[in-house]
């Protein structure tokens, strides 16, 4: 493995700007490592000539000495965000050949501020998924190994070829995408961090929509600084979207100081489910003696709706699935199925929807459409939209009384092996039991990984912040961070 | 609150979804297993609950009522499965 792919995005814009190295040696190692990973199955669309394009535009950049933070840095994108003229599939057959004319808002901004786009990153279909494995382009894997044992695991999802890949050292961060944990859990399960933002901060402009009230994209690093300088890339406002929130996003990095004394943390006594392996336990135990032992006060809270956050997202998610998944419908762009003889449209629009969506999509689809239908509208969706409110009140008293961050697990168990849980949806939706309340309730959430479990296997913690606060929180998570001293690395396999 | 193989066929037919015959008590059985996990729900009183409209309080911003963009009828037909005379074309929908 290359030094240079170890770098991390703070190091290499320090050292890009000393001139010690370029943008395209970085590139050219980072091109490297993704060739020699192939078994990862995290890069699905490489991307070379961009890459090294925009690496030599970036060192011309640098050597004029005006260039942004991203500057010549190497980053995945994942296959959620439509990138010009370069696939763009969201992980589903139904995109099969489809290359966008345009780039999303949130791309667009990464690569103005100079970032290198190496290609683009596996994930679930359409997002749906907590483990990659409902992908097109079959499973990603983790490059973390348990301890005597060669099993493929899971690097998460629905962002895991995001994890997958940062994990791996082949680029230096990647975006990803949050609907119910999509970030933070694929973070927690590779040791890298994972932010997924307020929503409204990160457009949504150009992102392949799964359920539009809860996307939001964010960045996945390898520590909590670079998430500040790639998260500040990415977020702004954009007129292209309508739920884009026009505030100025202040410069993260510089309120990284480590100082959280005083600041006051919340421990949500209904995050301690029944049958929560005793290690996850352990860690949030420790977790919240770090964040005292720097000089937070720690408080005890009550969040009383939580159990119900798991039911309502299968309600609302779903329904605005099935909303947005109805574009895809062999007319405009994509996949269209091959037709008999005498059919119809219909036919045509139930064929193609049949073979190009796998079977999380179409089950998910359908969902939605149930719940979404005359006689069931009151009863599931609106219910679920008053739970909802629910939940974000929940939120908004505990922030009132006085709470600056909530610290919770990230998951409820370290990353499991392929195929363990595909069986059973509603055993593989609990991967999101602690993150899906921060997308309900809008707010910002932060992955950080804390430590190990018995087997080797990294382990997350999670903060939740107060909306539009994400300095503060990415500063408490610093503070975690530094308190954690996370720094194992998988052993390279691939 | 039970699901049966009929309203199976009907869910699979308002989303455009073609499922066999055979698929379809394996997949009112799977509604049924999520279903009754969204049953919960039923549990809370959420008599006077405003049902959420957007999670950050905000207005829609507005705009001039113009045109912004288009007059790209070729880049917008790239992408179809099937083109013609700068229409998309589908199968015959009027006898």
């Amino acid at each position: 493995m290359s030094e240079l792919t170890r770098l991390t995005i703070a190091e290499a814009r320090d050292r890009l700007r000393k001139g010690d190295v370029t943008s395209v040696e970085l590139t050219e190692a980072c091109l490297g490592a993704i060739d020699r990973a192939d078994a990862l199955n995290a890069f699905v669309h490489k991307t070379p000539d961009i890459a090294l394009e925009r690496a030599k535009a970036a060192d011309a950049r640098i050597a004029a000495g005006d260039a942004p933070a991203m500057c010549g840095v190497p980053v995945g994108i994942k296959d959620l965000f439509c990138t010009e003229g370069v696939a763009s599939q969201a992980g589903s057959k139904i995109l099969q050949g489809f290359l966008p004319p345009y780039e999303s808002t949130v791309t667009a901004q990464l690569r103005d501020a100079g970032a290198v786009m190496l290609g683009k990153l596996n994930m679930d279909e359409f997002a749906m998924g907590s483990s990659n494995e409902t992908s097109v382009y079959g499973n990603a894997i983790n490059p973390w190994r348990a301890k005597d044992s060669n099993a493929d695991l899971t690097p998460g999802g629905s962002s895991g070829g995001s994890a997958s890949a940062v994990a791996a050292d082949l680029c230096l961060g990647a975006t990803g995408t949050d609907t119910g944990g999509s970030i933070r859990q694929p973070a927690a399960f590779t040791g890298t961090v994972g932010l997924k933002p307020t929503y409204g901060r990160c457009s949504r402009w150009g992102i392949v929509a799964f359920a539009s009230s809860l996307d939001q994209a964010g960045p996945m690093t390898k520590t909590v600084r670079d998430a500040a300088i790639m998260g500040a890339a990415m977020m702004g406002h954009d007129p292209k979207d309508s739920t884009s929130a026009d505030l100025p996003v202040p410069d993260f990095e510089a309120m990284l100081t480590g100082d959280i004394r005083g600041k006051v943390i919340g421990i949500p006594k209904e995050y301690r489910m029944d049958g929560m392996p005793e290690e996850i336990e352990t860690l949030w135990t420790r977790g919240r003696e770090m964040l005292a032992d720097v000089g937070a006060e720690i408080r005890d809270i009550s969040l009383p709706h939580t159990k119900y956050a798991l039911p309502a997202y299968y309600v609302v998610a779903p329904a605005e699935a099935s909303s947005n998944l109805a574009r895809y419908d062999g007319v405009r762009y994509g996949y269209r199925a091959k037709l008999d003889q005498g059919d119809g449209v219909t036919e045509m629009y139930e064929k193609t929807r049949a073979e190009g969506f796998g079977a999380e999509v179409k089950r998910r689809v359908m969902v939605g459409t149930y719940v979404l239908s005359a006689g069931f509208y009151d009863a599931y969706y609106n219910r679920a939209r008053k739970v909802r409110a629910l939940i974000k009140r929940d939120f908004e008293t505990v922030f009132a009384d006085g709470i600056d961050a909530i610290l919770t697990p990230a998951t409820p168990s370290a990353a499991f092996e392929l195929g363990r849980e595909m069986a059973d949806p509603v055993e593989m939706y609990l991967n999101d039991v602690f993150t899906v309340t921060v997308n309900l309730a809008g707010l910002p959430g932060i992955s950080v990984p804390a430590g190990l479990d018995k087997a080797g296997l990294p382990l997350g913690l999670q903060l939740i912040g107060r909306p539009w606060e994400e300095g503060e929180l990415l500063n408490t998570a610093y503070a975690l961070e530094k308190a954690a001293g996370f720094v194992a690395k998988p052993a390279e396999w691939w | 609150m039970s699901i049966d193989v009929k309203t199976a066929a009907h869910v699979a037919k308002l989303a455009r979804i073609r499922v066999e015959d055979a698929e379809l008590p394996a997949l009112a059985q799977e509604f049924n297993a999520i279903l009754g996990f969204i049953e919960q729900l039923n549990e809370l009183d959420v008599e006077d609950v405003e049902p959420m409209v957007s999670v950050t309080p905000m207005r829609l911003k507005r705009r001039e009522d113009v045109v912004t963009d288009g007059g790209m009828p070729e880049k917008i037909l790239a992408n179809a499965p099937e083109a013609r005379e700068g229409f998309f074309a589908v199968p015959k929908v009027v006898e």
